[in-house]
C-alpha cells in the first residue's frame, strides 16, 4: 500500500488518528507526504514531556514511539547508539550493567505531570535537553549527544557527528538538535556518549537558611578541586504549611534534619577519595562552624533522585518555572522568594526550581524580568489550567528570534514539524 | 604550492579595489587597512601553509560596530570575507582569496572581565588560548581545552575550529567549555548568544557556531568557562612489546571505568623519532609507546595508577615508569610534544593526517597504515590520542619529487577513508578548511550536505563569508587532506603539535 493510501486508511493509524510509522524510511515517507500537502504534524514519543512547551499547532499526529531499542552499545568506547525512542529507563538498565551510566542524570518528568514515574524516551529527552543535578559538573545532554539520525521536514533524512569524542567534520548538528522540542527534525537514531558509573557516594547537609551564607558556600564548593557532583539547597520557609509537609515527607531520611532548610553536597567516587574530599571540604567550607549531617550512599543515592526528579513538587496544578540565572546572581534571587514562594536551589545555585500559583501570570512576568536583569533565563515548564500565554512561556530576545526562524526553515521550509511547539512562527 | 580549486574570482571586485579600500578606510581607522603588496604578505597563508593566496586587502577593525559595520557593507556590495584569527589553523580555513576581504581579528586581543564567582572569564576573540589560563592560573584556575597551539592559537579561532588537546576525553572540547558568544552575522547583525549561566534555552547557536569554520558568523567575544586546577596530576609512560597489547590496555583502562586526564599512544617509529630528537627516556625497545595522565585528590590519582598498573602488567607491558614529581611528568610528554619537529628532522617533508577512530580500531588501523606504506614505500610514524580516538600518522616524503608528493597525497586520503570504514571521522581537529573539503563525501551523502548547505543558506545568503571551504566544490572526493610541511619550515615550528 503507498504511503499516501496508509496516510488515508486506518492501517498506519490508531483510533485516535495518530501515525505509527515503523522505521526510518516510513517516517521519512509520512513526512515527505505531509509536506507535499502542506499539512503540519505534532511529533510524540513516550507523551512523558509532551506538556513541556505549547501546544503543537497542527492537525496530525505522528508517534515515532515504534522507534525502539538499542543498535549498538560499545562499553569500552564509551558510546550507545539508539533508536530514537528507546525508553530511557531501558538504556539506564542496559548501562547499569556494565557500570555505566548517563552522566547527565535524566529527570524523571512523571512526578510533576501527574505523580507518576515515566522517563519517557532517549529522543524526547534530547529534545528538551534539561539536565540533571549533576549538570554543573558533567554538562547538558547536547554536551553527551555524538550523532544523530533524523528526518527534516522536506522528509529528507538526515545525519550529523557520529560515535567519537572528536569530530570537527562538517556543522556540529547534534548540538542544534538538543533543546529544539522536535521543530527541526523528527529523530531517528541517536548515540550517546556514556561513562562509568561512580563506585559511591555521600551527601553533607548543612542546616543554614541566610542567603548570603548559602551562596558562599555555593561559590566556594563549585571552586574546590575536591570536585563535588550535586549541590542543592532547599528551604523550609513557605508559608503553605501542606507544601513543607509535603517536602518534609518526600525528604525524609535518617540522617537528614527535618522542618528545617539545608545545603546538600554530593561527593562521588571511590570510598577513600569520598573520604577525602570530605575532609578538604570540610576545611575549605569550615563547617565546624555550621550544624551538618552526613547521609551515606543508601540515603544519598535516593535523595539525589528524589531532588532530580522534583518529587516535591508531584503532581503540582500550579506553574512551575525553571530559571537558570549565573550562581553569583543568586543570593539577591533568595532574599526575593524568602516565603513567599515554593522553590528550591539546585546546579550549585544556578538553577531556581519555583511554583508559581494559578492564576499569577504577573508574578512569572515579574520572575522573567529578574531572569533577564541577571542574565539569565525561565521556562514555564509546566503551566497551570488556566494559563492564558499572555507571557511566553519560553525565553527569546529579538535577534536569536530571527536567526531561530532562518535556521528552522532550512530545515523544515512550510512549518511541518512540530510549528508553533517553541515559539510562534516557529 | 599546491593547486586549490577556490570559487570564480570576480573580476570586477579585483578591479574596484581602490574604492573597496577606501569604503573600508572609512568604516575603521585608514592605519587598519592593509592593501600594499608587502602589507598583504603575511596574511598570504596560514598554517597550512603549502597553500598561497594574496588577499584582496586586509582589514583589521577593533571593536565590534566596525566589524558589523565592515561586514553590511561587504554583504551590500557583494564582496566576500575570509575571517582570521590568529592564522595557525592546519586545514587552511584562513586561506584568503583573491576577490576577498581578510578579516583580522588581531586587534581583539583584550580580556574583558574575570568572573571567579561564576567561574568564567569574558573575552575578545583574539586573545591566545594560553593567555586566557595565564590570567586566571594565580587563582589556582585554568581554561581546559589545550590545543597544542595554544601559545599562539586564538580563542576565536579555537571556537571557529571548536579545538580540542590531550585532555578532551575528560574536559571535553572548546563547545563543552564555553558559556557564550556574541558574533556578527553576514548581514551586519549583532548577535548575543548565552552569557554567564548554562545552556541557553532555545536552539543551541553557540553549538552550531562552534567548530562552523568562519562560515557563519564573526565571534567578537567569547564567555569561556575556568575550572579549578587538579588538586594532584600524575603520569605513566608505558611500554609494550606489540601494538595489539599496547592497544588492548589502553581500551580495558578505559572499560574499566577510569576517565584518564590524558592518554596518548606512540609507534615504534615515532619513539625512535622522539627519542632521537628530544632525549626523553623512552623505551627504545618497546613497539608500542603509552602515556597515561590522571589527575584528582591525591588518594584518587594514587587509587588510579595502581589500577592502570595492573592492568598494563596483565597485558604484558615490556616497562612502566611512574612520575615522581612535576618535572618528571613534564618529561614525560617532552617527547611527545616534540612528534612534529621530529619527523620534521627525519624527511625534508612530513604531512600530517588527522582522521578519529574508535579506540579499539587502533591495531587494525596501525596494520592498515603499516600495509599502506609498503604499498608506497613511504615511511610513516603513528601518534594516536587513545582517550579520545585522534590518529595522527606523519607519512615522510621528499617534495621536491613529483613522484612522492602524489603517492604521498593517495597515501593520506587512503588513510582518512580507512578512518572512516573503521567507523571513524576524516577530521577530529584540524578542522576541514579547504584540506579536507572533498573528502566530506565520503563521510556525508548528499542529504545531508545539502542541509548544512541550506542552514549556511539561510544565514549568509549571498555565500559571502568564508566560501570554499568545508564544503565540496567539486563534488567529487579528490585526493586531498594533510598538513604538508616542507623542510620543517612549519609556520608555526616552535609550536608542539599533537
Amino acid at each position: 500500500m503507498s504511503i499516501k493510501a496508509k496516510i488515508n486508511s486506518q492501517i498506519f493509524q490508531d483510533s485516535n488518528n495518530i501515525y505509527y510509522p515503523k522505521n526510518e524510511s516510513e517516517v521519512s515517507e509520512l513526512i515527505r507526504e505531509l509536506y507535499k500537502n502542506d499539512s503540519p504534524t505534532e511529533i510524540i514519543g513516550h507523551n512523558s514531556k509532551s506538556f513541556i512547551g505549547n501546544k503543537a499547532q497542527s492537525a496530525n499526529t505522528m508517534s515515532l514511539s515504534k522507534l525502539t531499542g538499542i543498535i549498538d552499545y560499545r562499553p569500552e568506547e564509551l558510546y550507545i547508539k539508539v533508536k530514537a525512542c528507546t525508553p530511557i529507563e531501558e538504556v539506564e538498565k542496559t548501562l547499569d550493567e556494565n557500570n555505566q551510566e548517563l552522566a547527565f542524570e535524566p529527570i524523571d518528568f512523571g512526578y510533576i505531570k501527574n505523580g507518576v514515574s515515566n522517563k519517557g524516551t532517549i529522543a524526547g529527552y534530547l529534545s528538551c535537553n534539561y539536565a540533571g543535578s549533576r549538570r554543573f559538573k558533567v554538562g547538558s545532554v547536547r554536551d553527551h549527544v555524538l550523532g544523530f539520525k533524523g528526518v527534516n521536514g522536506k522528509g529528507d533524512i538526515i545525519k550529523s557527528g557520529g560515535t567519537v569524542v572528536k569530530n570537527v567534520t562538517g556543522y556540529d548538528l547534534s548540538k542544534l538538535i538538543a533543546g529544539s522540542f522536535g521543530t527541526l527534525v523528527a529523530l531517528t537514531e541517536i548515540t550517546l556518549k556514556v561513562l562509568p558509573k561512580k563506585d559511591s557516594s555521600n551527601t553533607i547537609s548543612i542546616y543554614i537558611d541566610k542567603s548570603e551564607e548559602i551562596f558562599d558556600l555555593f561559590i566556594k564548593l563549585s571552586s574546590s578541586s575536591s570536585e563535588i557532583s550535586g549541590a542543592v539547597y532547599v528551604p523550609n520557609k513557605s508559608k503553605d504549611d501542606d507544601f513543607l509537609k509535603k517536602k518534609n515527607s518526600v525528604l525524609k531520611f535518617n540522617d537528614l534534619k527535618s522542618n528545617t532548610s539545608f545545603l546538600a553536597f554530593r561527593v562521588e567516587g571511590d570510598k577513600i577519595s569520598i573520604k577525602e574530599k570530605i575532609k578538604n571540604l570540610s576545611k575549605e567550607l569550615e563547617l565546624d562552624k555550621f550544624e551538618t549531617s552526613t547521609l551515606d550512599v543508601h540515603q544519598s543515592e535516593p535523595l539525589w533522585k528524589k531532588i532530580n526528579n522534583l518529587e516535591i513538587f508531584e503532581n503540582t496544578k500550579n506553574n512551575l518555572i525553571r530559571m537558570v540565572i549565573p550562581p553569583a546572581k543568586g543570593s539577591n534571587l533568595l532574599k526575593f522568594l524568602d516565603n513567599k514562594y515554593k522553590y528550591f536551589v539546585d546546579w550549585c545555585g544556578s538553577l531556581f526550581w519555583i511554583e508559581v500559583d494559578e492564576q499569577k501570570e504577573e508574578k512569572i512576568k515579574e520572575l522573567k524580568k529578574i531572569a533577564l536583569d541577571s542574565g539569565g533565563y525561565l521556562t514555564v515548564i509546566k503551566t497551570s489550567a488556566d494559563y492564558d500565554y499572555g507571557e511566553s512561556i519560553f525565553t527569546v530576545d529579538d535577534v536569536r528570534l530571527m536567526i531561530s526562524e532562518k535556521i528552522k526553515k532550512s530545515f523544515d521550509p512550510k512549518r511541518i514539524l512540530n510549528p508553533g511547539k517553541m515559539y510562534r512562527g516557529i | 604550492m599546491s593547486e586549490i580549486a577556490l570559487p570564480k574570482i570576480d573580476r570586477s571586485i579585483v578591479s574596484n579595489k581602490s574604492q573597496i579600500v577606501k569604503k573600508l578606510s572609512s568604516l575603521t581607522n585608514p592605519e587598519n587597512v592593509l592593501s600594499e603588496a608587502d602589507e598583504l604578505r603575511p596574511y598570504e597563508t596560514d598554517a597550512l601553509s603549502v597553500y598561497i593566496q594574496t588577499p584582496l586587502a586586509v582589514v583589521l577593525p577593533e571593536n565590534t560596530k566596525e566589524v558589523s559595520e565592515i561586514l553590511k557593507y561587504c554583504n551590500e556590495e557583494n564582496i566576500k570575507v575570509v575571517p582570521r584569527g590568529a592564522g595557525t589553523g592546519l586545514s587552511g580555513g584562513a586561506l584568503p582569496l583573491q576577490d576577498a576581504i581578510l578579516l583580522g581579528l588581531g586587534k581583539f586581543n583584550k580580556i574583558l572581565e574575570i568572573d571567579y564567582e561564576n567561574k568564567c572569564v569574558i573575552t575578545q576573540p583574539g586573545v591566545t588560548n594560553l593567555g586566557i589560563t595565564h590570567a586566571v592560573e594565580h587563582k589556582g584556575f585554568y581554561y581546559a581545552p589545550d590545543p597544542s597551539s595554544q601559545l599562539a592559537c586564538s580563542i576565536g579561532g579555537n571556537v571557529a575550529e571548536n579545538s580540542g588537546g590531550v585532555h578532551s576525553l575528560k574536559y571535553g572540547t572548546t563547545t563543552n567549555n564555553i558559556l557564550g558568544v556574541e558574533m556578527v552575522m553576514m548581514d551586519g547583525t549583532i548577535c548575543k548568544i548565552g552569557g554567564k549561566s548554562f545552556d541557553q534555552e532555545g536552539y543551541d547557536l553557540m553549538g552550531l557556531i562552534c567548530g562552523s569554520e568562519g562560515l557563519l558568523g564573526v565571534v567578537t567575544e567569547v564567555t569561556v568557562k575556568i575550572l579549578k586546577k587538579p588538586e594532584v596530576v600524575k603520569a605513566a609512560l608505558i611500554g609494550f612489546p606489540s601494538i595489539k597489547e599496547g592497544g588492548d590496555a589502553a581500551s580495558e583502562i578505559i572499560s574499566s571505568g577510569i576517565v584518564p586526564a590524558g592518554m596518548e599512544i606512540m609507534d615504534k617509529a615515532l619513539i625512535e623519532a622522539t627519542d632521537n630528537f628530544s632525549k626523553a627516556g623512552y623505551p627504545r625497545d618497546a613497539e608500542l609507546l603509552l602515556i597515561v595522565e590522571l589527575d584528582g585528590t591525591e588518594s584518587e590519582v594514587n587509587e588510579l595508577i595502581k589500577k592502570v598498573e595492573i592492568i598494563c602488567k596483565k597485558n604484558n607491558c615490556s616497562s612502566l615508569k611512574l612520575s615522581k614529581n612535576e618535572k618528571e611528568r613534564l618529561s614525560f610528554w617532552a617527547g611527545r610534544k616534540a612528534a612534529f619537529p621530529a619527523c620534521g628532522a627525519m624527511a625534508p617533508d612530513y604531512y600530517c593526517m588527522d582522521g578519529s577512530i574508535p579506540r579499539g580500531k587502533l591495531a587494525e588501523a596501525l596494520l592498515e597504515i603499516k600495509k599502506l606504506s609498503e604499498k608506497y614505500n613511504l615511511p610513516v610514524a603513528n601518534c594516536f590520542h587513545a582517550g579520545d580516538g585522534n590518529l595522527h600518522p606523519l607519512i615522510m616524503f621528499d617534495g621536491n619529487d613529483k613522484e612522492q608528493l602524489r603517492k604521498t597525497e593517495e597515501f593520506g586520503s587512503e588513510i582518512l577513508k580507512t578512518c572512516v570504514r573503521l567507523g571513524g571521522v576524516i577530521t577530529g581537529e584540524h578542522g576541514v578548511g579547504i584540506e579536507k573539503r572533498e573528502l566530506m563525501c565520503e563521510m556525508f551523502n548528499d542529504n545531508d550536505i545539502q542541509q548544512q548547505l541550506d542552514i549556511k543558506k539561510s544565514l549568509d545568503e549571498k555565500n559571502l563569508l568564508n566560501p570554499g571551504k568545508v564544503y565540496p566544490i567539486l563534488r567529487k572526493c579528490a585526493e586531498e587532506g594533510r598538513v604538508h610541511v616542507h623542510k620543517s619550515k612549519d609556520k608555526f615550528p616552535d609550536l608542539p603539535r599533537f
